[in-house]
C-alpha cells in the first residue's frame, strides 16, 4: 500500500467468502484485501489521452539485462518483461486476479478448473498480436510450458511447472492440461511471473539459451523493444495494437543509475520521472518531500527484513536464546533511527496486507529484563567479560550482512549493544553481495544474517521451500531453508496448504503456520519491507502493487496530466 | 630495432598469459559466484541454481575451465557474458566509445593544460604562479575523485543548473551540442588529477631542459627568447613525456571508472565494476585482458617511439 504522507497504514482486512474467493479467480492461493482508497493516487487513470502521448524516464539503481521472461533474472528485469510480455492473468494491487492473455481466470465454478483442482483449462483471447503482426495462440502458451520444462533451457524456476502434463491445444483459443498433484499456488505463479513468449520465433533457435531474441525480445505487452544502450538506458514504444488499455505514453525509458544518491539528485534536478528500484534513500524521504512539483510515495514491499538465525548454530538451537535476543531487540529504535520511522514492525513472514496475515500474533516487546530472566532461566549463565555460557558454550555469534549496506551495517551497531546488555556478544562478518549470498548463505554458513526476504509466491502464502525440513541446501534438501528450520507439524501444514482450494480452509492453515513460526522464532522479524518513489507532478497512473516484485508493473496505464 | 621490438612484444604477451592466469584464478578463487544474486529470489531454489550452474559449465574443475576458456579466447571466442547473453567482445566495444571519448577529452584538457602550467611554472620558477600552480597540483592530486565529482554535480547541477547531472546525452536528442553539455562536468573532474600530473612532469622535465649548456649557449648566440624555447627547449623537454603519455593509461581508467560512476556515464569503467559485482566471469576476464592489452601497448609504444627519438635506449 501507499500513501503520501510517509507512514504506513494497514487497513481494515476483509476476508471474502468461498464464493468470492473464486470469484476472484482463485481456486488457488490468491488476493490481497486492500481496498483501492488505501492507494494515495492508486486511482486509475480518470482522463488518458486519446493517443499516445510525452515519454517516461524511469530510473533504476540496477541494470536490467536478462529479457528473456523465462529465464534467471533479478527484480529489476521484470520492470522490463511488464511492459514487453504478457502474462495470462496478473494481480491488481487489490489482490483480484484479472484475465490479460486469458479471457477468463479459471475457478471451478467456470469450469476453467476440477474440483480436485487437476485439470485446468484456459480460454485464451482471440484478439492478441505479438509486436511483429503474428496473432497469439494457445501453442505459444504450450510452447512456453514445455520450454520452461525442457531440459536444456536455462529456466528461472520449475516450481509448480514440473507438476503440469498432457497439455493439449483444444483450439486457437483454448489449451487444456493436467496436474500431476494439485498445486494451489500455481495460479500465483502463473500471474505473476509466468510471461508466455512467442513459439514462432523461439522454436527456430537452435540454442534456446542465446539467440537474437535475449536482446531484442517480442512479446504481447504495452511496449514493444526499440533500443538497448548498455549501461546506460533501454527505450520502449507503445506497441499501437496492445489488446488491453493503453498504453498512453509514446515511450518509456528505463535509465541505468547505479549510485541512489546520484540517481535521487538527477530525480532533484528533473532529469528523471520516476525513481523506480530501490527508489529513494529513507534519509532523503523527508526532503524530497518538499520539493516542488515531485511527489514521494512511501509503499510496503513483501519483503520482510529480519535477522536470519542459522538454527543449527550452538547458541541459536535452544529457543530460550532466541526469544531472549528477540526481547532484547530495540527494534522501534531501529525503525525511528535509521529508517526514519517509514517501515512498520512485523511477526510474521507474510505482509500484513494479504488475505493469508494472521491478525493477533504475539507483539514484540523490547524487555531487557525479561530477556535476563529468561536466559538465567534456562542456565546461561554470566561468565567472564559479562558474556553468558552454558555447558562450555559461549553466547557469541557473528552477525553478517551485505557489506557497503549502509543502514543494516549501522542496525548491526545497535544490535551489538541490545544484545550486549543480555550477556550476548555480537561481532560483524560481513561480505559483498556476490559472496555473502553465495554458499555462505545457501549452504548455511552463517550464524546469523540481517535479511530482507520476499517469503511469499507471488500472492501465495505457500512457503515450503523456505521453511519445509526437505527445503534445506545444507543437508540436500530442494529449495531454500537455509535457517534449517524443521518441525513436523509446520510440514504438515505446508503439505496441507498447498493442497486446499478454499480460501477459509487456507487461511486457517497458514495462520497456523505463522502462529508456529512465531512462536518458534524461526527468524527473528524486524519490519515489513517498503520502499519510497518519486514521480513527477502530473504523472498519473502510479498504483504501488504488493503483489508484484516492481511497482512499474502498470506502465500502461501512466499518462501525463 | 626490429629485434628490439620483437623481443618487447614477446615479453608483452608472455605477461598477457600470466595475467590471464593470474586474473582468472583470483577472479574464480574468490568466493560467491554469478548466481548468488538470484539466492534471494522467490522464484529460484537451490536445485534450480545448481542446475543453472551445471548448465553454464561452472561446476567443472577450475584448470578445466580456465583453458577452454583460454583456448577459446585464443581463438576469438571470448565467451558470452552471463549477464545478458552477448558476447564479451560486443559488450566491450558497446562501452569503450564512451571512455575513450571520455577519456581523449580529459587527457586533451589535461596535456594543453597540464603543458602550459609546467612550462610556465618552469619558466617562472618560485613565482606566484609557480606557487600556486604548486599547491593547485597538490591539491588536485589528493581531492578523491568521487567527491570532486559528486561537488561538481552539487553546484553546476543542483545549484546552478548548468550542466546536466550526469549522463552522456538526452535520450532522443543526442545531438553533438547536448553530447559536449553531457561531457564537460566529467570530463574535467576525470582531467583534473591528469592535469596536476602533466603540470609536475613538464614542469619539471623543463627545468632540467633550460639550465643545459646548449641552451646557455644559444641564449648566449643571442637568440630570441621565444625560439629557444619552442625549438630548442620545448622539443627536448616533451621528450620524457612520452613515457608518461604511455604510462599513463592505467591510472587514467582508474579515474574513468570513478567518473563514469558518479556521472552514470556508461564506459568500461563501470561495466567492469558491474560484472565484478555480478561476478560475470566472460566479462571481467575479457575487460583485464583487453586493458592489459592497451596497458602494455602503451607502454610498448612509448618505449618504441622512446627508442626512435633515442638511440640510445637501443643501445642500452
Amino acid at each position: 500500500m501507499a500513501d503520501d504522507t510517509g507512514k504506513l497504514g494497514v487497513p481494515a482486512l476483509g476476508i471474502p467468502n468461498r464464493r468470492q474467493f473464486f470469484q476472484l479467480g482463485a481456486g488457488a492461493a490468491a488476493g490481497w484485501t486492500l481496498s483501492g482508497s488505501a492507494f494515495a493516487q492508486a486511482e486509475r487513470p480518470a482522463n488518458p489521452p486519446d493517443k499516445p502521448r510525452g515519454q517516461v524516464i524511469a530510473a533504476l539503481s540496477q541494470e536490467p539485462t536478462v529479457f528473456h521472461p523465462l529465464m534467471p533474472g533479478i527484480e529489476v528485469d521484470q520492470g522490463i518483461w511488464w511492459q514487453v510480455f504478457s502474462p495470462l492473468w496478473f494481480i491488481e494491487p487489490d489482490g483480484k486476479f484479472v484475465p490479460d492473455l486469458a479471457r477468463e481466470v479459471p475457478t471451478i465454478e467456470n469450469g476453467g478448473l476440477s474440483a480436485d483442482g487437476l485439470t485446468w483449462k484456459i480460454k485464451l483471447r482471440n484478439d492478441v498480436k505479438w509486436h511483429d503482426g503474428t496473432p497469439f495462440t494457445a501453442e505459444d502458451v504450450k510452447f512456453s510450458l514445455e520450454l520452461i520444462n525442457n531440459p536444456g533451457f536455462r529456466a528461472r524456476s520449475r516450481v509448480g511447472h514440473s507438476l503440469v502434463k498432457d497439455i493439449t491445444v483444444v483450439a486457437p483459443d483454448e489449451i487444456h492440461w493436467r496436474m500431476e498433484a494439485p498445486y494451489s499456488p500455481y495460479m500465483s505463479i502463473l500471474a505473476s511471473f509466468t510471461f508466455i513468449v512467442p513459439k514462432h520465433i523461439l522454436e527456430k533457435v537452435s540454442d534456446p539459451n542465446a539467440s537474437p531474441f535475449h536482446n531484442a525480445p517480442v512479446g504481447t505487452g504495452p511496449f514493444r523493444w526499440a533500443e538497448r544502450v548498455p549501461g546506460d538506458h533501454i527505450l520502449l514504444n507503445a506497441h499501437a495494437g496492445y489488446h488491453g488499455k493503453g498504453p498512453y505514453v509514446e515511450r518509456v525509458v528505463f535509465k541505468y543509475i547505479p549510485d541512489l544518491t546520484v540517481l535521487y539528485t538527477q530525480f532533484r534536478t528533473g532529469q528523471v520521472d520516476y525513481t523506480g528500484l530501490q527508489g529513494i534513500l529513507p534519509n532523503f524521504v523527508q526532503e524530497a518531500k518538499t520539493l516542488k512539483g515531485r511527489k514521494i510515495f512511501v509503499s510496503s514491499t513483501s519483503s520482510v527484513e529480519h535477522i536470519a538465525p542459522n538454527l543449527e548454530f550452538g547458541p541459536f538451537a535452544d529457543r530460550a536464546v532466541r526469544e531472549a535476543l528477540y526481547l532484547g531487540i530495540n527494534k522501534q529504535a531501529i525503525i525511528d533511527a535509521l529508517y526514519y520511522g517509514l517501515p512498520t514492525q512485523t511477526e510474521s513472514f507474510v505482509p500484513q496486507q494479504a488475505w493469508s496475515f494472521q491478525q493477533g500474533l504475539p507483539q514484540h516487546k523490547y524487555d531487557p529484563a525479561k530477556a535476563n530472566a529468561l536466559l538465567d532461566a534456562a542456565g546461561w549463565v554470566r561468565g567472564s567479560g559479562g558474556i553468558r555460557e552454558k555447558g562450555g558454550v559461549k553466547l557469541e555469534f557473528a552477525n553478517s550482512t551485505t557489506a557497503g549496506s549502509a543502514v543494516r551495517e549501522q542496525c548491526q551497531q545497535l544490535l551489538i549493544q541490545d544484545w550486549r546488555a543480555i550477556g550476548a556478544a555480537m561481532r560483524v562478518n560481513n561480505m559483498p553481495a556476490a559472496v555473502i549470498w553465495g554458499d555462505f548463505w545457501q549452504q548455511s554458513k552463517f550464524n546469523s544474517v540481517i535479511v530482507g526476504v520476499n517469503f511469499m509466491l507471488g500472492s501465495d502464502p505457500d512457503v515450503t521451500p523456505r521453511f519445509g525440513s526437505g527445503a534445506i541446501p545444507a543437508k540436500g534438501g530442494r529449495g531454500y531453508n537455509t535457517y534449517q528450520y524443521q518441525n513436523a507439524e509446520a510440514d504438515r501444514l505446508l503439505s496441507q496448504g498447498a493442497k486446499q482450494f478454499d480460501l477459509v480452509q487456507r487461511k486457517a492453515t497458514y495462520g497456523e503456520l505463522q502462529k508456529l513460526i512465531r512462536n518458534d522464532l524461526a527468524i527473528l522479524p524486524l519490519f515489513q519491507g517498503f520502499i519510497a518513489e518519486g514521480i513527477k507532478e502530473g504523472l498519473q497512473g502510479f498504483r504501488p502493487n504488493i503483489n508484484m516484485s516492481i511497482n512499474s508493473w502498470n506502465m500502461r496505464e501512466w499518462y501525463w496530466a | 630495432m626490429a629485434r628490439y621490438v620483437v623481443n618487447r612484444l614477446a615479453q608483452a604477451i608472455m605477461l598477457l598469459v600470466i595475467v590471464s592466469g593470474i586474473g582468472f584464478a583470483i577472479l574464480h578463487l574468490a568466493p560467491g559466484g554469478p548466481l548468488s544474486q538470484f539466492a534471494a529470489s522467490a522464484q529460484m531454489t537451490q536445485e534450480d541454481l545448481d542446475r543453472v550452474t551445471s548448465q553454464l559449465g561452472l561446476d567443472r574443475p577450475l584448470p578445466i575451465q580456465y583453458l577452454d576458456w583460454f583456448g577459446r579466447m585464443v581463438r576469438g571466442d571470448w565467451g558470452k557474458s552471463y549477464r545478458d547473453g552477448e558476447a564479451v567482445l560486443a559488450v566491450i566495444s558497446s562501452h569503450l566509445g564512451a571512455t575513450l571519448e571520455l577519456m581523449a577529452t580529459a587527457t586533451i584538457i589535461a596535456v594543453l593544460l597540464g603543458c602550459w602550467i609546467g612550462i610556465l611554472g618552469a619558466l617562472r620558477r618560485y613565482s606566484l604562479f609557480d606557487t600556486l600552480a604548486t599547491v593547485g597540483a597538490m591539491i588536485a592530486l589528493s581531492i578523491p575523485t568521487f567527491w570532486f565529482g559528486l561537488v561538481t554535480i552539487y553546484v553546476f547541477s543542483v545549484k546552478l543548473g548548468w550542466l546536466p547531472a550526469g549522463n552522456r546525452e538526452t535520450v532522443g536528442d543526442g545531438s553533438f551540442l547536448d553530447l559536449m553539455h553531457h561531457l564537460i562536468a566529467p570530463a574535467l573532474v576525470l582531467a583534473l588529477v591528469e592535469t596536476a600530473m602533466w603540470g609536475r612532469f613538464m614542469r619539471s622535465s623543463m627545468l632540467e631542459v633550460i639550465n643545459q649548456d646548449y641552451i646557455r649557449t644559444a641564449r648566449a648566440k643571442g637568440l630570441p627568447e621565444w625560439r629557444i624555447l619552442t625549438v630548442h627547449a620545448l622539443r627536448n623537454a616533451l621528450l620524457p613525456m612520452i613515457t608518461v603519455a604511455g604510462l599513463q593509461f592505467p591510472t587514467l581508467l582508474g579515474g574513468a571508472l570513478v567518473a563514469e560512476t558518479v556521472f552514470t556515464w556508461p564506459g568500461m569503467g563501470r561495466l567492469f565494476l558491474d560484472s565484478i559485482g555480478y561476478r560475470d566471469y566472460p566479462v571481467v576476464m575479457g575487460i583485464l585482458m583487453f586493458s592489459a592489452a592497451m596497458v602494455l601497448i602503451g607502454s610498448l609504444l612509448a618505449d618504441i617511439l622512446y627508442a626512435v627519438v633515442d638511440p640510445r635506449i637501443r643501445v642500452g
